[in-house]
């Protein structure tokens, strides 16, 4: 059988200011390569938290976590960071881009840092993404000349850019329209079946949820369906 | 990973936040400006200083000096050769100041090669009568042509030409001061007479003016030959021999070994002339002192604006370090911002140091004491230049170090989820 692209197994996750809550209990689950997975649940179960522990950011919880096969509890700061350059693209529940970067600039950072390909085929690269999300006109304004909407676009073509193995979303379309989200689904969908990636959503849009392969639903901080 | 990204977000965040970056860049500017002019104004003024009388030292001088013979007559007795004698009232005795066999040793010290130059030297009390006045001084005899190599004598030759000294038989050159007490001038003749009692007209070569007027009331100079002449002594007859060395810092012990060697007295010139040393280093320390001050200031500038920027910068940083910089690339970036700001702000330091010594060179600094300095003494010591460069290197370093730092710890996940 092949190696799953990410294994959780009995996360639990506390928070201790100002109390001791337990925000993620004993979450174990698995995502296949080129699995379409959405996550989904109300709002304060714990979705986001998660999220931030599987990109390897947040490291301070009990369990295992394996991306590709490795576990990351035996990883340093910068071997995670080198992990998350390389196989993890995470799109944020606020798009966050580099304001004192052009938009082209932001989607090349993390390419320019993996330094596997040369500055102009990086370019180039970075300018394929953005046409597929339909922003390549604006690839030479700076980020915050941008509306919410295609900031939220940039910040998927960032996460593009290393053709990850694992693409983590915390509600990457909150901020699009309609027409939007259906183009970043059909994306999305394309790059699981065609390219073999694997797509972690977190979503309150039901109706994207029901396209995707597999629904995690959780509840207070596990999984009750999946 | 690569320098040339690092360096390239280091320089967006500086291009973003340019005003701040220029202010602390101006601050290490100011700092090693000031370093650099006030480093070579008290420098050039330490050796105006030295030169006033370092330079025109020997830095050892070898003489005989009158003294009680350490072997009394007594201590040669049989009869007393196991008691301890107490003698009372011992005067000196055997008036010799002459150096025994000078011209040999001064034969021997030329092949030192450790030895800048070796000159001989006559000193002996005089009276210059002029009219019915009568001014005692000391006329020193000398080798005019060692003494213009290694002592810097024209320098203070203001009237005549001291190679005259050589050229007129029976000549001397007087200090201006003294000149002027008794109305002499170039060509005059001064007439001489020697404790005693032998007497001579010199004629009146050159003047000169060290700037102390001690010396320029009571010191003149004339030949060695004159001067032997002038006492009734033979051509060996020499009371002083004077050295200069390579190194004068070798100069005390040089002195100690000359003396046991020659068997003569032998001072050396930090012994003789402590006092300067005291205050060289003094002046150098206050200028050190001050400039570093500056520098530890304009540190706390960058630190600040590091600080200041990395607080304004948290979603950066966090986004970086989500997208796959470590924590030690962020921190390279800061350490690459305040190195930044330290590279620029010393270049343009140093220039700046460099201009504003040079302004102060311009400036008239005319004084009856200084017949040589006509402007402020500066000093152009590359060291200056180079401690400068690095002490505002090292001091930038420092300053960007715990805000890098902190850049390098900040938590993505603290600053993504507090949005
Ligand atoms: N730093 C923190 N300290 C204490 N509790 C926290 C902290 N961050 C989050 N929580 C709590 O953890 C729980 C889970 O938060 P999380 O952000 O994961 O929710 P979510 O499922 O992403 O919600 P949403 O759909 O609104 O984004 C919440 O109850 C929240 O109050
Ligand atoms: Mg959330």
């Amino acid at each position: 059988m092949e190696t799953p692209a990410l294994a959780a197994k009995n996360i639990v996750k506390y928070f201790s200011d100002p109390v001791t809550v337990k925000v993620l209990n004993d979450v174990s689950f698995s995502v296949n390569r080129g699995e379409f997975v959405s996550v989904i649940g109300k709002s304060g179960c714990g979705k986001s938290t998660l999220l931030y522990i599987l990109s390897t950011m947040d490291t301070e919880y009990q369990g295992e976590l394996y991306i590709d096969g490795e576990n990351m509890k035996l990883k340093d700061h910068s071997q995670l960071a080198d992990v998350r350059n390389e196989k993890i693209g995470f799109v944020f529940q606020f798009h966050y881009l580099l304001n004192e970067f052009s938009v082209l600039k932001n989607v090349m950072l993390p390419a320019l840092k993996l330094a596997r390909l040369s500055h102009e085929e990086i370019e180039f690269k970075a300018m394929e993404k953005l046409k597929l999300l339909g922003i390549e006109n604006e690839a030479r304004k700076k980020a915050n000349q941008l509306s919410g909407g295609q900031k939220q676009r940039v910040a998927i073509a960032r996460a593009l850019i290393n053709d990850p193995l694992i693409i983590m979303g915390d509600e990457p379309t909150g901020n699009l329209d309609k027409k939007n989200s259906d183009i970043v689904f059909d994306i999305f969908k394309q790059l699981a079946s065609e390219m073999k990636q694997t797509l972690l959503i977190v979503t309150h849009d039901q109706e994207f949820a029901n396209k995707t392969d597999r629904i995690i639903e959780m509840e207070d901080g596990a999984i009750i369906r999946q | 990973m690569k320098f040339a990204l690092i360096f390239d977000i280091a320089r967006s965040l500086m291009l973003a936040r340019f005003r701040q970056t220029l202010i602390a860049a101006i601050g290490v500017t100011f700092s090693i400006t000031m370093f650099i002019a006030l480093l070579g104004f008290m420098n050039g003024l330490n050796s105006l200083l030295d030169g006033l009388i370092l330079n025109r030292t020997p830095h050892i001088r070898l003489y005989n000096e009158i003294k009680p013979n350490e072997k009394q007559p007594l201590l040669l007795s049989e009869e007393f050769r196991n008691s301890y004698p107490f003698i009372h009232s011992i005067k000196p005795s055997g008036g010799r100041i002459e150096i025994h066999n000078a011209l040999a040793i001064m034969a021997e010290l030329k092949k030192d090669n450790r030895i800048l130059g070796v000159s001989p030297k006559i000193v002996s009390q005089v009276f210059f009568n002029s009219g019915s006045v009568d001014i005692t001084g000391v006329i020193n005899g000398v080798d005019i042509d060692q003494e213009t190599r290694l002592y810097a004598f024209n320098d203070y030759v203001i009237d005549g030409k001291s190679s005259d000294l050589k050229l007129v038989p029976n000549s001397i050159i007087l200090g201006k001061a003294a000149a002027q007490t008794m109305m002499l001038n170039i060509g005059d003749l001064v007439q001489v007479t020697t404790p005693t009692g032998e007497r001579m007209q010199l004629k009146i070569v050159a003047f000169f003016q060290s700037g102390l007027q001690e010396l320029d009331k009571t010191q003149s100079y004339a030949s060695i030959s004159t001067t032997q002449k002038l006492m009734g002594k033979s051509n060996n007859y020499i009371s002083e021999i004077q050295i200069k060395l390579h190194d004068m810092n070798k100069a005390p012990a040089l002195a100690k070994q000359f003396a046991e060697i020659f068997n003569v007295q032998a001072t050396d010139i930090q012994t003789a002339n402590s006092q300067f040393e005291t205050g060289s280093s003094v002046r150098s320390i206050i200028s050190y002192a001050v400039g570093i001050t500056l520098l530890i200031v304009a540190g706390f500038g960058i630190y600040n604006i590091l600080n200041m920027m990395i607080y304004e910068k948290l979603d950066t940083i966090a986004i970086l370090k989500a997208t796959g910089f470590s924590g030690k690339d962020v921190n390279r970036i800061f350490i690459t911002i305040a190195l930044t700001i330290g590279i620029f702000g010393a270049v343009f330091g140093l220039l700046l140091g460099y201009l504003s010594s040079y302004g102060i060179d311009q400036i008239p600094f005319e004084t009856e004491a200084l017949p040589t300095i006509k402007t402020y003494p500066v000093a152009y010591n590359i060291s200056f230049y180079v401690i400068g460069g690095v002490f505002a290197l090292v001091t930038t370093y420092l300053a960007g170090f715990f805000p890098a730092r902190k850049a390098g710890r900040v938590d993505p996940v603290v600053i993504i989820r507090g949005k």
